[in-house]
């Protein structure tokens, strides 16, 4: 206590060392923004210091991800038991629930159609090579919507790859590094899939503008849409196979020009754990794969090159 | 002792806190580390800028402006670094190098150490990096930003609550 530091000169009238913080302040601020006029230029993310930060940070977030997962299982597989007598008994009355469901399917013959069209949409898949991923990360602001997953380059994953879970879109690929990639989700305001409703076949492509639920913009005022009409991908994007689940429809507003439609995602962006990487930057047809499906089927001599994380 | 310095500004007594050798890169590292990490399994978490908050503390207690701009500045890039591709680079460091000259400018004249006192301060800074990063958005990225929002308002409102307890934590980095 008691002794003076060299800055108290600040406060004798020496006006050199008064601006000195003030002239670095603003020959950072320029330097700073002179980054970030030449990334808009030449649209360049400054990869090398992204890839430099993201390396050091991810096997941060990869050894807590592998923690919270160890302490979870521990927890699930030894603490946590009490319950199972309760839940076998649930499981039973579900288990006798689904058996009713799936004899009463059975007997509709209308839903036959729509069996034989998931039959083929599933089959046709089984050509598209894919691969699972976990997440261990997301973005460092709430300003974009992006998570890190624990698969990269090495993996074969490339930017523009879609990204889905078994429910439906993700997202796309936006930056791929050595053992990382990140993925822009469907709910970032730059972020787009063309997509179409289900029952219409009306195409409008459907994005997110940061929030919860997802806008479809250009549908007109004369198309008819219901609330829970489903919306899946049309394929026009040349990133999504066709008829992979988007969402359901939420809300309708009429607009000008067109109709102001709010779309439930069909994943659940917010509490995401593993994903699919469709390992393919060819557009993918489902047309073409659906016909080649049922040859593909009876052979079942094509490997899917699918790897669980 | 050198740990400590008495400035006298006017007729008050402002304290210059040294910390434990690496507790600032430390925490700097663990907030990014936790803001990138957390709202996987909390999504409600991201509405708190550990970053920021990192950034005012060092700032308000080592009363220095250079150290202040120049931590800002580089906490500011790191996050950006770890964000989506909609955020280039620059955008957090512009903000929280002024944050960080702020609150270092700030804490040389006033006595920040009161919760009430930290509490104000928080919710200042945190509304003018805000603006910074609306008025940067608008004006050289071209992109519309509200520039304000009731979740904003909330977020100030948490971050600031946030701050007081964690600085209180952080108080027992110091060599004292």
């Amino acid at each position: 206590v008691g002794c003076r530091r060299p800055e108290l000169e600040i406060f004798t009238g020496a006006n050199t060392i008064r601006h000195k913080p003030l002239v670095l302040l603003t020959g950072v601020i320029i330097l700073q923004i002179l980054l970030l006029a030449v990334q808009i230029r030449r649209d360049s993310q400054g990869r090398l210091i992204r890839v430099w930060t993201v390396g050091a940070v991810s096997p941060f977030q990869r050894a807590s991800a592998t923690g919270v997962g160890s302490v979870r299982g521990v927890w699930n597989h030894y603490f946590a038991l009490q319950n199972t007598s309760r839940e076998n008994e649930r499981l039973r009355h579900e288990n006798d629930t689904l058996k009713l469901q799936i004899n009463q399917l059975e007997s509709k013959a209308a839903e036959a159609d729509r069996l034989a069209a998931l039959l083929n949409f599933r089959q046709s898949h089984q050509t598209i090579p894919m691969l699972g991923a976990r997440v261990i990360g997301s973005g460092a602001d709430s300003n974009s919507q992006t998570v890190y997953l624990d698969r990269g380059e090495r993996d074969g994953i490339h930017r523009n790859m879609a990204v889905i879970t078994p429910d439906g879109v993700v997202g796309k690929i936006v930056e791929s590094y050595r053992d990382t990639s990140q993925v822009l989700l469907l709910t970032d305001k730059d972020s787009g899939v063309g997509a179409m409703l289900a029952e219409s076949r009306i195409q409008s492509p459907v994005g997110g503008d940061g929030e919860p639920l997802l806008a479809m913009k250009y549908v007109a005022n004369d198309d008819t849409v219901a609330i829970g009409e489903r919306v899946v991908t049309s394929g026009m994007d040349r990133i999504f196979p066709r008829d992979i689940p988007v969402g359901t429809v939420a809300q309708i507003k009429p607009g000008n020009p067109f109709k102001q439609i709010r779309i439930k995602p069909a994943a659940n962006l917010e509490r995401l754990e593993e994903v699919i990487v469709l390992l393919s930057l060819q557009p993918l047809d489902l047309k073409k794969d659906a016909g080649t499906a049922a040859a593909t089927a009876a052979a079942a001599a094509q490997p899917v090159k699918t790897q669980k994380p | 002792m050198n740990d400590t310095f008495d400035i006298r500004v006017a007729e008050a007594h402002i304290e210059v806190h040294k910390f434990r050798g690496g507790a600032i890169v430390a925490a700097a590292l663990l907030a990014l580390l936790l803001q990138a990490s957390v709202p996987v399994y909390i999504p409600k978490f991201s509405v708190l800028d550990l970053p920021l908050l990192v950034t005012i503390y060092f700032g308000l207690s080592r009363r220095h402006p250079t150290t202040g701009l120049l931590l800002g500045m580089v906490i500011g890039l790191l996050q950006d670094s770890l964000s989506g591709p909609t955020v280039p680079l620059g955008l957090y460091g512009i903000a929280k190098t002024v944050i960080g000259y702020l609150a270092s400018s700030i804490g040389a004249r006033l006595d920040t150490e009161h919760p009430a006192a930290r509490f104000a301060l928080t919710i200042i800074f945190f509304g003018l990096h805000q603006g910074i990063i609306v008025l940067t958005r608008r004006l050289l990225l071209a992109q519309p930003e509200p520039w304000f929002t009731m979740h904003m308002c909330i977020a100030a409102v948490v971050n600031a609550v946030a701050a007081v307890l964690l600085f209180m934590l952080m108080d027992r980095l110091r060599k004292d």
